[in-house]
């Protein structure tokens, strides 16, 4: 499927560019007339992604993260996270519910988030070269009409 | 975060305002966890319904006064959650085990 329209964003990560990061998604996501339920599941799961790159991609440091969202005809967006940090050792094992590597002011539940709040997750990883979340989420149809 | 902090006879009140993530989630904790300190109240209630925004950093700093709550022998409520708020509460599994009114 070819997509209808496309951006890219990229930022250093720095704790406050999570706001702008979710908002700046949400608004693109905003062209597929989502609802206000549709449009906070992509906040939601943008902000989770954005703050794993923030937080657990470059320890000690500040390093690139990219974003690429696409919208495709049929109501679905496509968003891509990515980051060029020290990478995931075991996906499987950061999936579980409550699993982190972080201290107390993580949860360990940001994957099962995005796993919630979108259709589909794929999240991609090789240590020492970086991380991909990529997350596809399809509105309900006829939203506009509602 | 902007957080009012409210010392009533029933206990403590907390009125937090704005987007709750992990940016602003450690300054957040450390107030309320201060403010407890301070007075060691029997009883302690979040009330959420400023929050625009809050993801998994939300869950974690709920967690924490639930627990700072424990350690001086006190209980929490959580109240007025708006919608997204509640989605990622109930997500987590959060709502089986702190009371939300
Ligand atoms: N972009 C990333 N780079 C490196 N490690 C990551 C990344 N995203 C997630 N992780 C790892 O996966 C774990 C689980 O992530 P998550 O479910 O969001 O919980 P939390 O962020 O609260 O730790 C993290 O603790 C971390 O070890
Ligand atoms: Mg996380």
């Amino acid at each position: 499927m070819q997509p209808v329209n496309e951006m890219n964003l990229e930022f250093p990560s720095r704790s406050v560019n999570e706001g702008f990061a979710r908002t700046a998604v949400a608004c693109f996501a905003a062209q597929l007339d989502p609802t206000i339920d549709e449009l906070n599941d992509i906040k939601t799961a943008v902000s989770e992604a954005v703050t794993n790159s923030i937080v657990h991609a470059y320890p000690g440091k500040i390093g690139p993260i990219h974003i690429r969202a696409r919208i495709f005809e049929d109501r679905s967006i496509e968003i891509v996270v990515k980051d060029k940090g020290i990478g995931i050792p075991d996906i499987e094992q950061a999936k579980k519910p409550l699993f982190t590597t972080g201290n107390e002011e993580r949860s360990g539940m940001g994957f099962t988030i995005m796993d919630s709040f979108t259709d589909k997750l794929v999240v991609r990883s090789r240590p020492g070269y970086g991380t991909t979340v990529k997350m596809l989420k399809k509105m309900l149809p006829f939203a506009g009409l509602k | 975060m902007n957080l009012k902090i409210y010392e009533k006879e029933a206990g403590m009140e907390i009125y937090m305002e704005g987007e709750l993530d992990h940016h602003g989630a450690k300054d957040t904790m450390r107030r309320i966890n201060s403010a407890i300190d301070a007075s060691m109240p029997q009883t302690c209630v979040l009330d959420m319904s400023g929050i625009g925004f809050m993801d998994s950093s939300g869950i974690a700093v709920v967690l924490g006064v639930y627990r700072r709550m424990e350690e001086v022998s006190g209980s929490m409520r959580v109240r007025n959650v708006p919608v997204q708020a509640k989605k990622v509460f109930k997500a987590a599994g959060v709502d089986r085990i702190v009371d939300f009114e």
